[in-house]
């Protein structure tokens, strides 16, 4: 088994009021000197044989992520407890 | 009966189909339900996506429905000149669907807003707008948790210059969307986007008018029109 992980990111141009909302409420857990949180989402996907980068580039550009708004990243990650 | 008939997709999720439904018959346009899984558009003029939350707007708003069996049929339709609107979710399926331009994000402020929304008409220029008066104001509802449009500045200045700003809010922005864009259109301009809910707006008893009965008399106008054309063309 091998696992691809997508991670699907705003673009920076693109506003992003839900890491502005969690940067705003880090002084109240006595965290100060963070100039900017942005949120993502990670997705996994798990290929039954060999990993299939292709496939997964595919796939996030059509699905997982929104060119206008949004950027990824693609890369395979091991699996814990198979041989890589 | 004007003999015009308007199909109205039902998604899984879906809230708003029954009043778009309603809002058609209203117009004096025969509506035609559809189902996300049909591929057949069963020989409707026209088509709405109505609002609501498309596959549990999982991933992203309107993502996963512009995969559905019928949006292939719809978006081959729309490239031929056949009428759509979309409404609010809908709207966001054809921005996923590249029908539309831009995206919807989640609101600037993060809270869900639902009151009537004074809009300015922009654009006459499209299927769904042809029947309002020049920069006419008109008030419905809104409700999105995720209708700020967002587009870069190149694309936002060519809605602009090309007439396909359908409608702006007026009398403050309820989502922070972008040179307070309400509505947009294609550049042929059979589609159309709307965040606000015109089928909400079409009875005294529940609505805050009937300005968005504008919507639909439009689209009969226009298919009638094209019929028109289509005859005097034999």
């Amino acid at each position: 088994m091998a696992r691809v992980v997508v991670d699907v990111m705003l673009k920076p141009e693109i506003l992003d009021p839900q890491g502005q909302a969690i940067a705003s409420a880090l002084p109240r857990l006595g965290v100060t000197g963070v100039a900017s949180v942005r949120v993502g989402k990670r997705i996994e996907i798990e290929f039954a044989g060999e990993p299939d980068l292709a496939q997964a580039q595919q796939i996030a550009d059509k699905l997982l992520a929104n060119p206008v708004i949004e950027d990824f990243t693609i890369r395979v990650e091991p699996v814990a407890g198979t041989v890589a | 009966m004007s003999g015009v008939t308007v199909g109205v997709v039902t998604f899984p999720g879906s809230l708003d189909d029954r009043d778009a439904v309603r809002a058609v018959q209203r117009s004096g346009a025969t509506a035609i339900r559809l189902w996300h899984a049909d591929p057949s558009l069963h020989g409707v003029d026209a088509v709405i996506l109505p609002g609501g939350f498309s596959y549990g707007d999982y991933l992203r708003c309107g993502a996963i429905a512009r995969f559905a069996p019928v949006m292939e049929s719809i978006a081959d339709a729309a490239r031929g000149g056949m009428p759509v609107l979309g409404i609010c979710n809908g709207f966001q399926i054809l921005c996923e669907a590249h029908l539309l331009p831009g995206a919807l994000v989640r609101n600037q402020h993060l809270h869900f807003r639902n009151r009537d929304q004074r809009l300015r008409i922009e654009s006459l220029s499209s299927a769904w707008t042809n029947s309002f008066a020049g920069e006419q104001q008109i008030v419905i509802p809104v409700k999105n948790g995720e209708g700020r449009f967002v587009a870069d500045e190149q694309t936002l200045d060519r809605l602009e210059a090309e007439d396909q700003v359908v409608a702006r809010y007026i009398g403050g922005n309820p989502n922070g969307s972008m040179r307070d864009i309400a509505g947009i259109r294609n550049e042929a301009g059979n589609v159309v986007g709307l965040m606000p809910h015109p089928e909400h707006a079409v009875d005294a008893l529940t609505g805050p008018s009937l300005d968005g009965l504008g919507f639909f008399g439009s689209v009969l106008r226009h298919v009638a029109n094209a019929r028109a054309r289509a005859g005097a063309a034999r």
